[in-house]
Order: C-alpha cells, then sequence, then structure tokens
C-alpha cells in the first residue's frame, strides 16, 4: 500500500449538537437482558415510556424487567412525597419480582426538578434490603449508548473489595471462570491455572452478549493472560472484586466514565487499547493487554491474517467505496478505523461526544490506518448537526452513510445507500470471530442494490430537496 | 407516580407533531432533550415516509438548564425558516420544557419578527391531555390561526360552493389506516354527489384552511380527532358537522342518511335511498356474509373488543348487531371521553371496560377466555400466550398496520376488510369441532387470576405426554380446563386419567 503523501493530523470539528440519537436510557434494554437478576426503573415522564415502548419493539411483550416510575402532576410539583412514592413502587417491585438489585435511571425530568436520587436510594435501600444502584443517564447529558457507561460507573462501586474469602471460593464466585470449569475436576482445575502466565488480576469493563463474553476471554487465555472478572456480570451478585492495583481495560469506546470512575475511585490502571472490533482492533487489542502484562502474543499475526482471508469476498464489495458516519452511538470511530482497513474512504466521522483520551489509543489506530492504506483522513465532528451533514452527503455522494433511522428511508428514496447505525449496538461485533456481522451489516444495502440495479429505480422522490 | 410497563396513548407532543408533520410544508420545532425526536423515527420507520419528516429539536442541554434557552429557540425557528421556507413554525413543547417555565410564547413572538413563515406556540399542557387530545387541540388552534389571518386580511370567503361539498377532517400521519379511509371517503363522497373541499391535516397547505368555511357541512370521521376543529368550524360559520362513523354497514348507512339530511336542509334535495339499498345488498359483502352459513357458525361465540373510541365502539356494533357476536366486554383506553363510549356501546356488551392499564385488560380477557380479541398490538401479544386469535383494530400498531395493499376501514370496502378481519380471526370448521370434543368452549369462573400466573400442579410425564397429542390451537385452552379441573378436586398432580377425566367431566 503507498504512503499517504501528506501525514496530516485528524481534524476535529464540533457542530450544534442538533443530530438525531437514542436517548440513553435506552441502555435498560440491553442491561436488563445482560444482568439477569436485576430490574431497571426508570423514573420518568410518560415520554420516556413512549420512546422505550416503541424503540425496543417486541421486547416489551416479554416480561420485561423494566418498567416506568411514570411522573405525574403532584409529582413535578412536589405536592407528593418522592421517598413514599417511590418506596411504594419498589416495595411493589419487590413483591413482585424479588430482584437482586434495583437500578434507578433518573431522566431529564428528575434532573430539572432536582429529585435527589443518590441521596434517597441509601435511605430506601437499608429501609426495603434490596441494593438500589442510581444512573443519571438523561438526554440533558448523555446520548445513547453513554447510558451503559453511566449505569457502569455507578455500578463500579457495588463491586466487591478484596473479599475476604479464600482464594478457592474467590475462584467460585468468578462467573466464567465456573463456565469454563463446568463439569471438571479439582485437579483438571488447578492444572488449568497454569496455563496462565502469572500476572496482576485484569477486568475488563463494558456489558457484551454472554457468547462474546467467552470468545474474548478464550482469546485472551490463549495468551495465558486471566479475565478475573467482567464488569457487568450475569448476575448483579456476581459483580467482581476490584482491589487497588488491579488492571481494567475497556471493550467499548462509549465507557469513559466507567473508566475514570475505576482509575480514581477504585485505584486500578486503565490499560489503554484500541477496541476489540473487526480483527485489526481485536489484535492491537490483545497486543496492548500483553505488552502490559509483558507478554509476547503468541500467533496474532497469523490469527488476524486468516480472519481477513475469511473476509475476502466482502472486502471485494466494499473496497475502494466511501463512507460517511453521521454519528449517534460512539461505535463510529472504531468502525471507521475498521473500514479504512478494508479499503473504504471515511468522509467523515459523526460522533456524539469524543473522548480523546480514553479513545486515544483508537484515535492514533486509525490515523495509522489512513496512512498506510493511502487514504485522506477523516473529519471528526463532534455533535453534528443531521440538517448540514444532509446537504454535505449530498455534495459527496458517499457509497453508503452509516445513520439513524430518521434519515434512512428519506436518505434511500433520494439513491443514496444507507445501513441503521442502530444494529451496530445489538449486533455482535466485537473479537475476531465476530468481524464478518459487521461486514455482514456494512454491505448488506450493497449487496441489495447490486440485487436491483438494473431495476432503474434509484430515486424514487419527485423533487430534490429544497435548498 | 405510577408504575408503568405500557401505555396506549403517547404523550401530548406527539399529538402535535402528528398534526403538524401531515400538513404540507408545515416545520415542527420541538423544545426538548436530545433523544427526544424518537417521533422520526416512528414516521420513517412505520410509514415508510421517503421524506425527511419535518421536526427538528431545540435542543435543552446542561446549558439551557443553567441560563435559559435565552436566543436558541429564536435562532432555530429563524434557522429552519430561511433553510426550508416554511408556511409555517410549530413551537411545539415536551414534558421537559413544560417543567422549565419558560416563556416560549415569547420567543414565538420574537422569531416572528424575523421569520417569512408564520410561527405558533402549540397550546398543549403535557401533564393534562394526552396524544389524542392534543392532536385535536393542535388542529384546532392551527386552523382558527389562519381563519382569524385570513379574516383580518378580508380574504375570508363568504358563499359556499355551487354543488353540494364537504370537509373530511381528521386524517393524519400515523393513524390507523388513515391513508386508505381518506380515499374510500372520497369515493363515498365521489359516489354521493358531493364535491371534496378539502381534507385536513393530511397533505393540506395551511393556505387551502381559508377555504374551510365553503363547504356545506363537515364530516368528522374519527372520535378523536377533528371534533374541536368542527365545533369551532360550526360556531363561527353554522357548518353543521356529521360525526357518525361509517364504519359498519349499518353506520355507513346512518351516517349518509345523515349526510342526505344536512344537506337537504340547506336546499340539496337529494335521495340516498336507493344508493344505500343497492350498496347494502348488492356491492358490499358483508350484508350477504351475515346471511351466509359461514357466518351462521359464528353465532353467539364469544369475543372481547379493545381499543381507541371510534374503532371499538364500531366494532362492538358490527359483530353484535351485524355478525350476531356475543361480545362479552368492550373496552377504551380513551378515559378523559369514556361517557360517549358507554353510551355508544352499552347495549351491544355484557359489560364496559374503560382502563389504560394493559395488565387490568390482560387479565379480562383470561377470565373471559373469547374465541377472538379485537384489539391493540398488546392485545394481540396478550392472545398469543393464552393462544386466543386476535385481531387488530386499533392504534398502538406496529409496521404491520401499515399495509400497502389498499385496506380501509371506512365505508362499503371497508365493511369487506373488516368482514374479512373478523371472519379470519375466529377458529372455524374443524378445529371449533376439535374444540367441542375436548371439552366445549367457555368456562364461566375464572381460572387463572392474572394471566402470567405460574401453575401450582403438576403434569406427569403421561399426562403430559397425552397433552402433546392434542392439536396446539385447542391444547392451552384443554390444558387451562383439566388444570381448573384438577385444582377444584385437590390433584396435585395431573396424569393421562386426570385429563380424561376432566375432559368426562366437561362433557357431562
Amino acid at each position: 500500500m503507498t504512503v499517504a503523501q501528506q501525514p496530516e493530523a485528524l481534524n476535529f470539528e464540533c457542530e450544534t449538537g442538533n443530530y438525531h440519537t437514542f436517548c440513553p436510557i435506552s441502555c435498560v434494554a440491553w442491561l436488563y437482558q445482560k444482568i439477569e437478576d436485576s430490574f431497571f426503573l426508570v423514573i420518568g415522564t410518560k415520554t420516556c415510556g413512549y420512546f422505550l415502548q416503541n424503540a425496543m419493539g417486541v421486547m416489551i411483550f416479554a416480561e420485561p424487567r423494566y418498567a416506568m416510575a411514570e411522573l405525574e402532576e403532584g409529582d413535578i410539583s412536589a405536592q407528593l412525597n418522592d421517598y413514599a412514592e417511590l418506596k411504594r413502587l419498589c416495595e411493589q417491585i419487590k413483591r413482585d419480582r424479588n430482584p437482586s438489585v434495583i437500578v434507578w435511571i433518573g431522566t431529564c425530568t428528575t434532573e430539572i426538578i432536582k429529585m435527589d436520587l443518590e441521596g434517597l436510594a441509601p435511605k430506601l435501600e437499608s429501609e426495603i434490603g434490596i441494593p438500589i444502584v442510581v444512573a443519571r443517564a438523561n438526554g440533558l447529558d448523555y446520548a445513547f449508548t453513554q447510558g451503559e457507561d453511566t449505569v457502569l460507573a455507578a455500578m463500579a462501586h457495588r463491586c466487591p473489595t478484596q473479599a475476604p474469602i479464600t482464594e478457592n471460593e474467590k475462584n467460585e464466585r468468578n462467573a466464567i471462570q465456573k463456565l469454563l470449569n463446568f463439569g471438571k475436576k479439582k485437579e483438571d482445575v488447578v492444572q488449568e491455572e497454569s496455563e496462565y502466565v502469572d500476572h496482576p488480576p485484569l477486568v475488563l469493563f463494558g456489558s457484551l452478549p454472554d457468547p462474546v463474553v467467552t470468545q474474548l476471554t478464550l482469546e485472551l487465555k490463549k495468551q495465558g493472560i486471566k479475565v478475573s472478572g467482567w464488569l457487568p456480570a450475569k448476575r448483579f451478585t456476581e459483580l467482581p472484586v476490584l482491589e487497588e492495583g488491579y488492571y481494567v481495560a475497556g471493550v467499548n469506546p462509549f465507557l469513559s466514565r466507567t473508566a475514570t470512575t475505576l482509575m480514581r475511585r477504585r485505584k486500578c490502571k486503565l490499560i489503554g487499547a484500541p477496541f476489540p472490533i473487526g480483527p485489526d482492533g481485536t489484535r492491537a487489542w490483545i497486543e496492548k493487554i500483553c505488552s502490559v502484562f509483558g507478554i509476547t502474543p503468541k500467533g496474532l499475526e497469523e490469527r488476524e491474517a486468516q480472519i481477513w482471508t475469511g473476509l475476502e469476498d466482502y472486502v471485494k464489495l466494499i473496497r475502494g467505496k466511501s463512507v460517511f458516519f453521521m454519528g449517534d452511538n460512539l461505535l463510529e470511530v472504531s468502525l471507521a478505523r475498521f473500514l479504512v482497513r478494508c479499503g473504504m474512504t471515511v468522509h467523515e466521522v459523526g460522533i456524539p461526544y469524543m473522548d480523546k483520551r480514553y479513545q486515544a489509543a483508537e484515535l492514533a489506530m486509525l490515523e495509522k490506518a489512513c496512512q498506510e492504506m493511502g487514504v485522506p483522513l477523516p473529519k471528526i465532528v463532534e455533535k453534528p448537526d443531521n440538517y448540514n451533514q444532509v446537504q454535505r452527503i449530498y455534495e459527496l455522494k458517499p457509497d453508503l452513510v452509516i445513520t439513524g433511522m430518521a434519515h434512512a428511508n428519506p436518505l434511500e428514496a433520494r439513491g443514496i445507500n444507507t445501513k441503521w447505525s442502530v444494529e451496530f449496538t445489538f449486533a455482535q461485533i466485537h473479537g475476531f470471530s465476530n468481524a464478518r456481522d459487521i461486514l455482514e451489516l456494512v454491505t448488506r444495502p450493497l449487496r441489495r442494490n447490486n440485487n436491483l440495479k438494473d431495476l432503474g429505480w434509484d430515486k424514487l422522490v419527485r423533487e430534490e430537496a429544497k435548498i | 407516580m405510577k408504575l408503568a410497563y405500557w401505555m396506549y396513548a403517547g404523550p401530548a407532543h406527539i399529538g402535535t407533531l402528528r398534526i403538524a408533520s401531515s400538513f404540507k410544508n408545515v416545520h415542527a420545532i420541538m423544545h426538548a432533550p436530545l433523544g427526544d425526536d424518537y417521533f422520526n423515527v416512528m414516521r420513517s420507520m412505520l410509514s415508510r415516509e421517503r421524506d425527511f419528516t419535518p421536526v427538528t429539536a431545540s435542543v435543552v442541554d446542561r446549558h439551557v438548564l443553567a441560563r435559559g434557552s435565552q436566543e436558541k429557540v429564536v435562532d432555530n425557528i429563524t434557522r429552519k425558516d430561511a433553510e426550508e421556507h416554511p408556511d409555517l413554525i410549530v413551537l411545539t413543547p415536551t414534558c421537559t420544557s413544560s417543567i422549565l417555565q419558560e416563556d416560549l410564547q415569547n420567543f414565538v413572538e420574537r422569531a416572528q419578527l424575523e421569520a417569512k413563515g408564520d410561527v405558533m406556540l402549540a397550546d398543549v399542557n403535557h401533564y393534562r391531555v394526552n396524544e389524542l387530545q392534543a392532536g385535536d387541540r393542535t388542529l384546532h388552534q392551527i386552523v382558527q390561526f389562519y381563519i382569524e389571518k385570513a379574516r383580518k386580511k378580508g380574504e375570508l370567503p363568504t358563499t359556499k360552493t355551487e354543488k353540494p361539498s364537504v370537509n373530511i377532517i381528521g386524517i393524519s400521519t400515523l393513524g390507523f389506516h388513515n391513508n386508505h379511509d381518506c380515499t374510500e371517503l372520497k369515493k363515498l363522497m365521489g359516489d354521493l354527489g358531493i364535491e371534496v373541499n378539502a381534507v385536513i391535516p393530511e397533505g393540506a397547505s395551511v393556505h387551502e384552511l381559508k377555504n374551510l368555511p365553503k363547504a356545506w357541512f363537515n364530516l368528522v370521521p374519527y372520535r378523536e380527532l377533528g371534533l374541536m376543529t368542527a365545533n369551532y368550524l360550526q360556531a363561527e360559520f353554522g357548518t353543521p358537522c356529521v360525526d357518525i362513523t361509517p364504519m359498519g354497514v349499518v353506520e355507513t348507512a346512518r351516517c349518509i342518511r345523515k349526510i342526505q339530511q344536512v344537506i337537504n336542509a340547506q336546499g340539496a334535495n337529494v335521495d340516498y335511498e336507493e344508493y344505500i339499498n343497492e350498496q347494502t345488498l348488492y356491492v358490499s359483502q358483508a350484508a350477504w356474509f351475515s346471511r351466509s352459513i359461514d357466518c351462521q357458525n359464528l353465532t353467539g361465540k364469544k369475543a372481547v373488543v379493545f381499543g381507541d373510541n371510534t374503532h371499538a365502539a364500531a366494532l362492538t356494533k358490527i359483530l353484535s348487531r351485524e355478525m350476531g357476536i356475543h361480545v362479552v366486554w368492550a373496552g377504551t383506553y380513551c378515559k378523559y371521553d369514556a361517557d360517549w363510549f358507554r353510551e355508544q356501546v352499552s347495549e351491544y356488551c355484557d359489560e364496559v371496560l374503560i382502563t389504560d392499564d394493559h395488565g387490568a385488560i390482560g387479565d379480562a380477557i383470561a377470565r373471559v377466555e373469547p374465541s377472538a380479541i379485537f384489539g391493540t398490538q398488546m392485545e394481540r401479544h396478550v392472545g398469543k400466550r393464552l393462544d386466543i386469535p386476535c385481531g387488530v383494530i386499533a392504534a398502538p400498531i406496529h409496521v404491520q398496520n401499515f399495509p400497502i395493499g389498499y385496506k380501509p376501514f371506512l365505508g362499503y370496502e371497508g365493511t369487506n376488510q373488516i368482514t374479512d378481519l373478523i371472519y379470519n380471526s375466529f377458529t372455524l370448521g374443524m378445529e371449533d369441532h376439535l374444540l367441542e370434543i375436548f371439552g366445549g368452549h367457555d368456562t364461566k369462573e375464572v381460572i387463572t387470576k392474572g394471566i402470567s400466573a405460574e401453575s401450582d400442579l403438576n403434569w406427569t410425564k403421561d399426562g403430559l405426554a397425552e397433552l402433546n397429542k392434542i392439536p396446539g390451537f385447542v391444547r392451552g385452552k384443554v390444558k387451562r380446563n383439566t388444570e381448573k379441573f384438577a385444582r377444584d378436586r385437590g390433584f396435585k398432580d395431573i396424569s393421562a386419567e386426570v385429563l380424561y377425566a376432566a375432559k368426562e367431566a366437561v362433557g357431562a
């Protein structure tokens, strides 16, 4: 590959923040499924409820372990007592569902009326005997996936410190360990322990589907690295032990608050790495963890090459094409970096919020990828303005726009290929084996349009959009 | 505070946005935090809109919280005015902005000084009205605004149209089968020799609103949307309003007779009896269906109905009056308009249910065990869990309730569509026969209190094997009947013997 003619730095911009994204309370939809003994109570209005009900589609009918505490006029004007009201609802939840933790999701409304959720929670917790975790996942401060960040940051405070238990029991507490040891004899387990290199405990953070957790854990095991725990675990009662000096690593780019909390409050050491999205990202992630522990990675280069070979039929479809991220879920930089490696040109990376420190390694990797692939560096637009972006899209005519559902159909009707961005949040995209799933998503509009290309049905609106 | 998992009617701003985005070249600006513009997703997904939904947010963030919106809202309005040149910009408050208590009216007035288009503030209280009421109010507000504007300019027409004409009021975006209904109504008016003066709000331009007084009468097909506007036009211009929903054969005839009366009072001299007769007996298939053997098999079957006022009331009447089906209860989530509903349906069902609690509805369905449910998407899912078929007749709805094919609920073609929907929802023929074999239809007593209640009974291996031999669509009912039988007699385990003893007990 050619080296870029003028290695310039990434260009950061910030627009008006008039963009479409999901409200961060949407995190309850995947977190209640991840944390099996939890109950999420969203304290907000009909607007919040309406969003959840419609955005989560069929999931709402599966007896979800989440509900709205719908605020009424009496709550707003403080004619009703917040504490008494929350107590009544939480007792009902305890009676009906008996969860191990109730997570209160603070919303815009609780912010504005200054409902002191953090103050009420400990009192109510001791009264009803169920832990209450407070996360302020509101649309005033955060976008979409950042909701998970606020919840995990709050959960980080609940992780046990240096639990007063024996080494054996400690192992037992570890969910993944238990899973891997399932059905094995004690001696085998001890023998397996020796497969690991001696390194300080490592805890990973970020909510991923269980199969992906297993995949990434096994991937590290191949390098002799033992994952002592995950934040979050499958159950609230299985939150990992976090002692001072433990190492932590993030698996998703939107977890900056959690990272900060783990460093500052739990005195853990953060391994700043690119995120394990795409084979290149996964390799860099593992290599970085290895380097911190002084391990020489084994067989990673071959592994990555082998994955790329398997992707060739999809990469062929997008090589040389261009992509535009409108930005709504903070996965954009990692995805852009992977797509550049696939041979795409990225015009613009819209992103709701850019934490240059937490994402430093990822940004550096994006820059390097662009230079090595000989494509121009993309513009990174924080807090984008969707209207302006649509004008830029008309000008640039990208081969693919990754965008929210509000813009997808109108853009398609104007002959512009789109991929709905939210699918990247719910699909399994981490690790070596899921790289294909990312490309499955990215290439779907292109494959579909290849099938339809001879029909002459590209533009299906009568007049062009007015400027 | 209220513990809620599901709501039937959305928040107020959704109603306002539905009206604003139904009009042509009207833009809505929400005063809302990030993420509240979910309406755009719904409109783009559900009704598969090709155009960008004309709704943007003036984002309320930390800065706004600290020091107020200041210039932000005004800037957003004037910016949108310059970008898209809308005829009207509707500033839409949300639950968040209504507790911030900013002087939005003042922003509107300031923005109006600069904007070329009109600017108005939607007058809805988030904590007092829901989506449907807000929609009704916003439509009234926009109509009133343009009528008064035309009056000031002296542009208000003073005469009626030469031939009888109508305004169809209440067709809106994201409304249940609204587009198909609109086409059907236009066709019906064509058949009756009545000109359509205007259809609002869907597809209308605000400039047409000044012509509303030219119509001889207003037709408001849906109870939930348009009555405030029609009442306003009646008070201002004496335009009579026909508010009988032409859904079902009898109600369509009643609507047409009312139209005849209203326009004859203004000197039209029409007689629609022949048309009604022809349509009823020979064109629409619904009346003939009522007479056919198929419908005979439906006689006395149990059904329950739940939805918005318009559709639940109309369906209840159709089921009971036109098909001889036994409507055990009919319900609505339009609590604010419950008296009207009660008055409409009370003679056509055993019981009237007014609630917006989906749990109560689910339990009421489990208690009655009807042969079919007619409700919203929520009732469809309750039906799935209880193995009872469900026809969806009202919002809240999913993308499959925005069919591409022509499926009106109103008018004579509507009667055909509804007949299909009802007929296909009941289990019939051979299935019916099997139901009889395995213990008949309906158990009067309450079997389980809540539909999610777990069974405390244990099925033995042979009992379960026997149960699994029973065809799937009746298995649930046989299981419940057997469990009730076992519970009544204090059996803890259910074996094959108990299953057959239960069958015999019901048969005896």
